[in-house]
């Protein structure tokens, strides 16, 4: 990101807060009149970071960076990074559903990602995304429970899905959502047979090749198929503007945001806007499921790429 | 596409509501209060403020709402907190916050029953609530649910055992029509009401993009009733708000 060099701004403005004559360097003006220094750039269709205001920041997705879990990835859009990784215990499943596992999904916002975040002053923000990202992958049903069933009524398997934010730059539910599915998607089921007390036990890879006796509980069903994949983007609403994919600072001077989740297959998850002060009407709501779709787009194929760059190493 | 009358286990059509009922001023010590119930669901909200002083992350040039949502039984946990976030935002849009910088106001919620529509139950007790305390509010949200079935029809105000069965849900708030004459700019470009705007949408469930639209407008005409329903209340207790002894 290039630094702003001071070139001094011009005395004659209209758009400031009460700009006292001469000069002033734009830095100091973005943090005086934050609002006035995204109006002025909003007038011309462009953000400080020289981002049309459709476009979303650049997304990685890096695909296994925690070795001991069973699936993980790392997400990068632009600044905001998250660390998801998923483990599987083997548990007893519930009466009322035998043959199926099931999930737990945690998103912690440690204070590394954030200055406003400390050990005695939690996120407010992160229950809140930790119960949304809980909502959005149930109702969803890319997850199969299914899949996740050992052994009918005695075994199953309880996918623990924790989240890290590592940097928090704004747009953490669409980072955090997407690393939750990188991961699920990097996800090995490990192989297990059944010991001599008929418990469910794991079996490493290496025991496998010496005993070819021990029989296997699961050898065909390694991986999740996940059916309806839902993606996410987060809008910024400002007067007559839409802004996609905004960063902290944007969040910070312009609060009312849509968060539109469409899933694979184009129904949708969930519009999830919680107040502000822009009425959101219906055009603007269908420019944001459009530009929603458009988003989808680019994120599949950067997810096909991760998963076949994995194939590769 | 005609609605498809849909069978309710309490025999009300699609469209219908259930009784409505609001009753302000119901605690003497707090500033404002309002006991809003639709059918079995009964919020009682609690307004104190504005008082001097706000946090540390807020902006001191505005006044800042703070909620406190007490559920019926147990701790609170995630989804009290997500609660408490949503009816924060949905009122800080509802509020002058300019009139009044650097104060607190504090919105309490108790749930006293939950039989579905829980939100937008707490949303319209706490606009009633801070009208009854008297705090500048530029429009009244009105809160509404509209659940999808699985016949793609759209039911209004489900019960919790509905919630369970159907498809999808939608959590829609709109700002109350306002009744004088509007000037000229209020209308978008389309032409669009300045009230059918969402104030807040909170959906559950998958469903497919145009039946979300199918949601928007029932929820939309639902809203004037509920409007009407709240104008008239307010309306009928104001002159025992002048002798209320403060």
């Amino acid at each position: 990101m290039a630094a702003a060099t001071s070139t001094p701004f011009g005395g004659g403005d209209t758009g400031g807060g009460g700009l006292a004559a001469g000069e002033m360097e734009v830095e100091a003006y973005r943090r005086l009149f934050p609002l006035a220094f995204y109006e002025r750039h909003l007038r011309d269709s462009v953000r400080p970071d020289a981002r049309p205001l459709h476009r979303a920041r650049d997304t990685s997705i890096a695909l296994g960076p925690v070795a001991f879990s069973d699936g993980s990835a790392l997400v990068k859009i632009g600044d905001t990074t998250m660390l998801a990784a998923i483990k599987l215990e083997v548990m007893t499943p519930a009466t009322d559903a035998p043959d199926e596992g099931s999930l737990a999904i945690e998103f912690y916002m440690p204070p590394i990602c954030s200055p406003t975040v400390r050990p005695g002053r939690p996120a407010e923000v992160a229950p809140v995304i930790s119960k949304q990202l809980s909502d959005t992958i149930i109702s969803s049903q890319m997850i199969n429970l299914k899949e996740l069933s050992l052994v009918s009524g005695k075994a199953s398997w309880m996918a623990y899905l924790d989240i890290y934010c590592l940097n928090a730059d704004g747009a953490l539910f669409d980072a955090a959502l997407l690393s939750a599915i990188a991961a699920f998607s990097h996800l090995q089921i490990p192989l297990v047979s059944l010991n001599d007390d008929g418990k469910v036990i794991t079996v490493s890879e290496e025991l496998l090749e010496g005993k070819p006796s021990v029989e296997l509980v699961n050898k065909e069903k390694r991986k999740l198929s996940l059916q309806r994949i839902p993606f996410s983007l987060t809008c910024l609403l400002h007067g007559k503007y839409i802004l996609a994919d905004p960063t902290a600072e944007e969040e910070s001077v312009m609060e009312t945001f849509v968060t539109v989740v469409l899933d694979s297959l184009g129904q949708l998850v969930s519009i999830y806007k919680p107040g502000g002060a822009v009425l959101a009407h219906r055009s603007t709501v269908k420019e944001c499921i459009r530009l929603t779709k458009q988003r989808i787009d680019e994120l599949k194929n950067i997810l096909a790429e991760s998963a076949s760059a994995m194939e590769v190493a | 596409m005609a609605p498809m009358e849909v069978d309710r286990a309490d025999g009300r059509t699609s469209n219908q509501l259930r009784p409505l009922s609001c009753t302000r001023n119901v605690l003497h010590r707090a500033h404002g209060s309002a006991r809003w119930s639709q059918g079995d669901t009964i919020v009682l909200a609690a307004v104190f403020g504005p008082k001097a002083g706000t946090k540390k992350e807020e902006n001191p040039e505005k006044a800042s709402i703070e909620v406190i949502w007490k559920p019926k039984t147990g701790l609170i946990g995630k989804v009290e907190k997500e609660y408490e976030m949503i009816l924060k935002r949905t009122l800080q849009s509802v509020c002058l916050l300019t009139i009044h910088p650097n104060t607190t106001t504090s919105v309490i919620v108790q749930v006293v029953g939950d039989d579905g529509a829980l939100l937008p139950c707490a949303i319209n007790a706490s606009c009633a609530a801070l009208a009854d305390a008297g705090i500048p509010l530029k429009y009244l949200a009105v809160a509404i649910c509209c659940g999808l079935t699985g016949s793609r029809s759209v039911i209004l105000d489900p019960t919790k055992i509905e919630e369970k069965k159907i498809l999808a849900f939608a959590y829609l708030v709109f700002p109350n029509s306002p009744i004088s004459v509007l000037p000229k700019g209020s209308l978008t470009e389309d032409s669009e009401p300045i009230e059918a705007g969402i104030i807040t949408s909170v959906t559950h469930g998958a469903m497919p993009v145009v039946d979300y639209f199918n949601c928007l407008d029932r929820g939309y005409a639902a809203c004037a009733k509920i409007s009407e329903f709240l104008r008239r209340s307010m309306e009928s207790q104001a002159p025992s708000d002048l002798t209320k002894t403060t």
